[in-house]
C-alpha cells in the first residue's frame, strides 16, 4: 500500500500520541501530573488541527486551533493550578480499581472504540478518517477515568479531557463544527470549569476533603 | 553476494560487538557519574575489572553442581550468538536467517532460566531471592517484548531482523505512530531486563533491594568475569535491538565497504547516544519498590498493544 | 422583534439582578421580568398562529406550532414560579437560610435559565441547541447547592457530573449528526440547521443517523430523566430551593424531550424503520415501571414527587416513541398538564415544607388543619398528577393508554400497572399528611398560593374542554412530529 502523505502521517501520529497521553493520564497518580498531562493533551490537539488546516486549506481550523491553545492549553490549566494550590490537594488516594486492572479494562475499550468507528470512519471523506477510533477511544478513556477516580479535581480533569477527545472526533470527521457552534462550546467548557472551582471551594468548606467518599451518602432509604 | 566477504563481514562483526560490550558498560557508568557530579572510574574501568577477574582463583561452594559451573558459560555463548547476528552493522550476512525476533527472544529466555537455576543451584537464600524476582520480572517482560517486536513486525511483514531493518530504515521515511508505542514499550522492557534503575539497581550493596546481582553472589574470578561480561553483552544486545528497529538509517547493504564504514560511524554514534541517554533516564528515575514492577511491565505490555491496535487502525 | 424580547429580557434580567438580586424589591423584579417575557411569547405566538412558522434572524431561528407553544408554556411557568418564589425566598432569606450574595446568584441564575431554555427551544442550529442545553445545567447547577448542606452538595455535584456527561455524549451525537448532513448539505452552518436538515432527511447516511440518534437519546435522555440515566433527578429536585425544583420538573425536563423528538424526527425521516421510536418507547417504559416502584420507598415529599416526574417523562417519551396521530397529540397535551400539575404540586410542597421545617413526609400532618389553602392544593395536585378525572392528566393518560392499545398492545398492562402503583404509592402518602392533626407552624409572609390554583385550574379545564385553537396547535404540531 503506497505511503500516506507526509501531514497525514503527521496526523496520525499527533492522533497516536492523544492515545498515549489518555493512558498516561490513567494511570497518574500526582494531580500535578495530571493538568500538565491534559495541557499537554490540548497542545498536540492544537498542532493537529493546525496541521489539517494547513493540508486542507480550511481557514476556520486556524482560528480553531488558536481558541484550543488559549483556552485549553493556557487558560485552563492555569485555572486548575490556581485551583490546586488553594485547596492544597498534590495527590489522589489510591483508584477504585488497581492501575494494572484500570489499563487492562483502558485497552479493552479502546478495541471497543475502533470497532465502533470503523464504519463511520469508512465514509467519511477527510484526509483524517482513520482517527475517529482515536477519538472515541479518547472519550471513552476519559470516562474511565471520571468513573476510577476517589478525588474531584481527577474527576474534572477527566471531564475536560473528555472535551478534547470530542473535539478532536469532531476534526476528524467533519473539518470541525462551525465556528459559531465551537466558540458556544468553548464559552461552556469555560464557565463549566469556573463553576467547578467554585464547587470545590463549597464542597471542601462543607467536608473538609475533596474525596468523593464524601458524596455518596444520599442513596434510596 | 559473496561468501567470502560476508563471513568476514560476519566474523568482524561478532569479534567487533564482543569487544565493545564492556566499553558500552562503562560509557554508561561513566555518563551517570558526570551526571552525578563525580569523577567516575572512566570508560575503560570495566576491562580493568574483566582484567582483574581473569587473573583470581575461582572458588566454589563444595555443594555446586555441573550446572552451576556452566552456566557462565552457556550465558556468555548465548548472548554472544544474539549479539552476533543482530544486524548491527549491515543486513544479509551469512548468519541473518538465524536473527529471528522470536528466536532472539528464546535465546534471552534460555540465558535466563540458567542463570535462575544457578542462583538456586547453591542454596542460599539470597540466590533463590533472586532468582524468583528474576522469573517474575522476565514472565512480565516477555509478552510485552514480544508485542514491540510484534508491531515492527506487522509494518515489515516478518519477523527476521535483517528484513525489518531493510523495510524501516532502506526504504522512504514514513512515521509509523505505532512504532512509537513499541519504542516506549521496548525501552520499559530494556530497563526492567537489564537489571536497570528503576527496576534494579546495577550498583546496590543491599542484598535485599537485588534481583540480578543476588543471583550472583556466589560466582567469583573467571565465571564472574563471563557473567559480568554477558551482561554488558546483554545490554548491548538490547540497545542495538532497538536501533535495528527503532533507529535502523546507516546500516549498511551487504557487500557495501563504503557503506560499512559508514553503518561504523553511525553505531558508534548511536550507542553513545543510547548509553548517554540511558544513563540520563537512570539519574532522573528512582528505584521502584518490587511490587510495583508489575505495574510497570503491565504499562509496557499495554502499551505495546496499543501500538499494534494503532498499527491495524491507522496504518492497514 | 418579539423574538428579540422573549429572548433579550432573561439575559438583561439575569445581568441586572446579578447585580441588584438582594435588594428588597428584587422578587418584585424577577417577576416583573418573568411577566415581560410572558408578554412578548404571547405576542409570538399570537404571530405564529395568524402567520405560520418563522424563519427569524438569517434563519437561525425556527419558532414552528411546536415549539412555540413549549415556548408559551415555558414563559408562563417561569412566570408563575417568580410569583410564588417571591414570598417562598423572603421566608428563606428571614430564617436566616440564604445570604444576600446567594439571593444575588438566585435571581440572577433564574432569569439566565429562563434564557437558556428559551434559547434551546427557540434556536434553529442544533449545535446551539446543544450549547443552550448545557448552559441549562450550568446556570441551575450552583442553584441546586444554594443552601450548602452536605446532601445538597452532593446533589449537585451528581447533577453536574452525570448532566455533563450524558451532555457529552449528546454533543458526539451532534457531531455524528453533522457528519451525515455535511456529506449532503456541505459545509458550514447551513448543515447544521434543523429546516434543511429536515428537507434532505431522506438522503442522510443511516447508519450514522442510527449511531447519532443513539448517542443524542443517551445523552439528551439523561436531562430527560430517563431511567438508567435519572440518577441524578430525585437528589437535584428534592435538594434545590423549591422554586428551582419546580422549573426543573416542569420546564428542563420538557425542554430536553423537546430536543430527543426534534433528533427523533430526522432519524425517522433517514432511516424509514421505528428504530428511534422503538428505542424511546424501551426508555420511556423503562422510566415508567422503574419510577413507579420506587415511589413507595421515598421519604422525602420532594424525592417522591421528583420520581414522579421520572415516571412522566417516561409517559412522554412512550407516546412520542410510539408516533401517530392520537399518541403524540397526547404527549403533547402530556407535556402542557404535567408541567402545569407539578409546579403547582411543588408551590404547595415548598410552602408545607417550610412550614413544618422539614422535608420528611412522616413529619408533616394535618395540613388542611393548619392551613388550608396549602393542605387543598396538594390534595387536589396530587390528584391531579395521579390522573383522576376530570383533570387534564386523565385526559392525556386515558389518549396515550388507548393509542398504546391500538399500537403497542403488549406495553399497555405494563403501563396500567405502574400507574397504578404510582397512584396507591402517592395518594398513601400525601393522604397523612393532608389529613390528621396539624402539627406546623404559621409561616411569616402569607404564601403565595394563587399560581397554585391558576395551573390547577387551566389543568382542570384542560380536562373538561379543549379550547380549539389550542387543539388545533396541538394537532399541527403533531403532523410535524409524524
Amino acid at each position: 500500500m503506497p505511503p500516506l502523505a507526509f501531514s497525514s502521517q503527521l496526523i496520525n501520529l499527533f492522533a497516536a500520541l492523544l492515545l498515549l497521553l489518555g493512558f498516561a493520564m490513567l494511570t497518574q497518580r500526582r494531580i500535578l501530573s495530571l493538568i500538565n498531562l491534559f495541557a499537554l493533551q490540548g497542545f498536540v490537539l492544537v498542532l493537529s488541527t493546525a496541521v489539517v488546516a494547513y493540508s486542507t486549506n480550511q481557514g476556520h481550523l486556524y482560528y480553531s486551533a488558536l481558541l484550543t491553545l488559549l483556552l485549553k492549553v493556557l487558560f485552563l490549566p492555569w485555572i486548575l493550578h490556581r485551583l490546586i494550590r488553594a485547596l492544597n490537594v498534590r495527590w489522589d488516594v489510591e483508584p477504585l480499581i488497581n492501575i494494572p486492572a484500570t489499563m487492562l479494562i483502558g485497552i479493552v475499550l479502546v478495541i471497543f472504540a475502533f470497532n465502533l468507528a470503523t464504519p463511520i470512519s469508512q465514509i467519511a471523506g477527510t484526509i483524517t478518517k482513520s482517527t475517529l477510533g482515536i477519538a472515541t477511544a479518547t472519550i471513552l478513556l476519559a470516562f474511565l477515568m471520571m468513573i476510577t477516580r476517589r478525588k474531584a479535581v481527577s474527576q474534572v480533569i477527566g471531564f475536560l479531557a473528555m472535551e478534547n477527545g470530542l473535539f478532536f472526533a469532531a476534526t476528524s470527521t467533519t473539518y470541525g463544527m462551525p465556528m459559531v457552534v465551537e466558540l458556544g462550546i468553548a464559552l461552556d467548557v469555560l464557565v463549566a470549569t469556573l463553576i467547578f472551582g467554585v464547587f470545590f471551594f463549597h464542597i471542601r468548606e462543607t467536608f473538609e476533603s475533596l474525596d468523593i467518599h464524601h458524596l455518596e451518602k444520599l442513596k434510596e432509604r | 553476494m559473496n561468501v567470502a566477504s560476508g563471513i568476514v563481514f560476519q566474523v568482524l562483526q561478532s569479534v567487533l560487538v564482543v569487544l565493545i560490550a564492556p566499553l558500552m558498560l562503562g560509557w554508561v557508568n561513566q555518563c551517570r557519574a558526570w551526571l552525578q557530579n563525580r569523577s567516575g572510574a572512566g570508560i575503560w574501568q570495566p576491562y580493568r575489572v574483566l582484567r582483574k577477574l581473569f587473573h583470581k582463583d575461582a572458588v566454589l561452594a563444595h555443594n555446586a553442581s555441573p550446572l552451576f559451573r556452566c552456566t557462565p558459560y552457556i550465558l556468555f555463548g548465548c548472548m554472544w550468538l544474539a549479539v552476533g547476528i543482530v544486524p548491527v552493522l549491515a543486513t544479509d550476512l551469512p548468519f541473518a536467517p538465524a536473527a529471528d525476533v522470536i528466536a532472539l527472544v528464546g535465546l534471552f529466555a534460555l540465558a535466563r532460566v540458567f542463570i535462575s537455576l544457578a542462583g538456586m543451584d547453591v542454596g542460599t537464600s539470597f540466590g533463590t531471592l533472586g532468582a524468583r524476582r528474576e522469573m517474575m520480572i522476565g514472565f512480565l517482560a516477555e509478552p510485552a517484548l514480544l508485542m514491540a517486536l510484534f508491531t515492527a513486525s506487522l509494518i515489515s511483514h516478518s519477523t527476521s531482523l535483517p528484513t525489518i531493518v531493510d523495510a524501516l530504515g532502506h526504504r522512504q521515511f514514513v512515521i509509523y505512530p505505532s512504532m512509537a508505542f513499541a519504542a516506549i514499550a521496548f525501552l520499559m522492557v530494556l530497563l526492567a531486563e537489564n537489571a536497570r534503575i528503576p527496576i534494579d539497581n546495577p550498583s546496590t550493596h543491599l542484598e535485599l533491594t537485588m534481583i540480578h546481582e543476588a543471583m550472583i553472589l556466589e560466582y567469583s574470578a573467571r565465571h564472574l568475569a563471563l557473567i559480568e561480561w554477558a551482561a554488558s553483552l546483554k545490554l548491548t544486545a538490547y540497545i542495538t535491538i532497538g536501533i535495528a528497529m527503532f533507529l535502523p538509517w546507516g546500516i549498511a547493504r551487504a557487500g557495501d565497504w563504503f557503506g560499512l564504514l559508514i553503518a561504523l560511524a553511525a553505531l558508534v554514534a548511536k550507542l553513545a547516544l543510547a548509553g548517554a541517554g540511558l544513563a540520563l533516564l537512570e539519574t532522573l528515575s528512582a528505584k521502584m519498590r518490587i511490587f510495583r514492577a508489575p505495574e510497570f511491565l503491565g504499562t509496557a505490555f499495554l502499551l505495546a498493544t496499543l501500538g499494534m491496535l494503532t498499527h491495524f487502525l491507522l496504518e492497514v | 422583534m418579539e423574538l428579540l424580547l422573549v429572548l433579550g429580557v432573561p439575559f438583561a434580567g439575569g445581568i441586572v439582578l446579578a447585580f441588584w438580586g438582594h435588594r428588597a424589591f428584587a422578587p418584585e423584579l424577577n417577576s416583573g421580568m418573568s411577566l415581560l417575557t410572558l408578554l412578548a411569547a404571547a405576542a409570538l405566538t399570537a404571530r405564529v398562529i395568524a402567520d405560520g412558522p418563522l424563519l427569524v434572524w438569517n434563519e437561525n431561528f425556527f419558532v414552528d406550532p411546536f415549539n412555540v407553544f413549549l415556548v408559551a408554556l415555558t414563559a408562563f411557568v417561569a412566570f408563575t414560579t417568580s410569583l410564588f418564589s417571591r414570598p417562598y425566598m423572603r421566608i428563606e432569606a428571614q430564617t436566616g437560610k440564604l445570604s444576600p450574595n446567594r439571593l444575588r446568584l438566585y435571581h440572577s441564575m433564574f432569569q439566565m435559565f429562563s434564557f437558556t431554555m428559551l434559547l434551546a427551544l427557540l434556536t434553529n442550529n442544533v449545535g446551539i441547541l446543544w450549547v443552550a442545553m448545557e448552559a441549562a445545567t450550568l446556570t441551575t447547577v450552583l442553584l441546586v447547592s444554594l443552601y450548602r448542606t452536605p446532601a445538597s452538595l452532593e446533589a449537585a455535584w451528581k447533577y453536574f457530573i452525570l448532566c455533563g456527561v450524558g451532555i457529552a455524549q449528546a454533543l458526539f451525537g451532534t457531531i455524528l449528526l453533522y457528519f451525515a448532513a455535511e456529506k449532503v448539505l456541505g459545509p458550514g452552518g447551513t448543515a447544521l440547521l434543523w429546516t434543511h436538515l429536515n428537507d434532505v432527511k431522506g438522503e442522510l447516511e443511516p447508519t450514522v443517523l442510527g449511531l447519532a440518534f443513539v448517542f443524542l437519546l443517551v445523552g439528551y435522555g439523561t436531562k430527560v430523566g430517563l431511567a438508567p440515566l435519572h440518577n441524578w433527578l430525585p437528589d437535584a429536585h428534592a435538594e434545590g430551593p423549591t422554586p428551582i425544583s419546580a422549573v426543573l420538573s416542569g420546564l428542563l425536563l420538557n425542554v430536553a424531550l423537546y430536543a430527543v423528538v426534534r433528533a427523533k424526527v430526522l432519524v425517522e425521516g433517514a432511516l424509514g424503520t421505528h428504530f428511534a421510536g422503538n428505542l424511546m418507547m424501551g426508555f420511556g417504559l423503562l422510566s415508567v415501571v422503574v419510577a413507579a416502584f420506587l415511589l413507595s420507598r421515598q421519604k422525602d415529599i420532594k424525592r417522591l414527587f421528583a420520581y414522579s416526574s421520572v415516571e412522566h417523562m417516561g409517559l412522554m417519551t412512550f407516546a412520542f416513541g410510539m408516533g401517530g396521530a392520537l399518541a403524540t397529540f397526547a404527549g403533547l397535551l402530556h407535556m402542557t398538564v404535567h408541567s402545569l400539575t407539578k409546579s403547582a404540586i411543588f408551590f404547595a410542597v415548598g410552602h408545607a415544607a417550610q412550614k413544618s421545617g422539614t422535608q420528611i413526609m412522616e413529619d408533616i400532618k394535618g395540613l388542611i388543619e393548619s392551613n388550608p389553602t396549602i393542605g387543598w392544593g396538594l390534595m387536589i395536585g396530587s390528584l391531579a398528577i395521579l390522573g383522576m378525572p376530570p383533570f387534564g392528566v386523565f385526559a392525556s393518560e386515558f389518549m396515550l393508554l388507548t393509542a398504546a392499545m391500538h399500537q403497542q398492545p403488549w406495553a399497555t398492562p405494563f403501563l396500567l400497572v405502574a400507574l397504578g402503583v404510582a397512584f396507591s404509592a402517592i395518594f398513601g402518602k400525601v393522604q397523612p399528611m393532608v389529613f390528621g392533626a396539624a402539627s406546623a407552624a404559621r409561616l411569616p409572609h402569607p404564601p403565595a398560593l394563587m399560581p397554585v390554583f391558576v395551573h390547577l385550574a387551566i389543568v382542570l379545564l384542560l380536562g373538561l374542554y379543549i379550547p380549539p385553537y389550542l387543539a388545533e396547535w396541538y394537532r399541527q404540531a403533531a403532523t410535524l412530529i409524524g
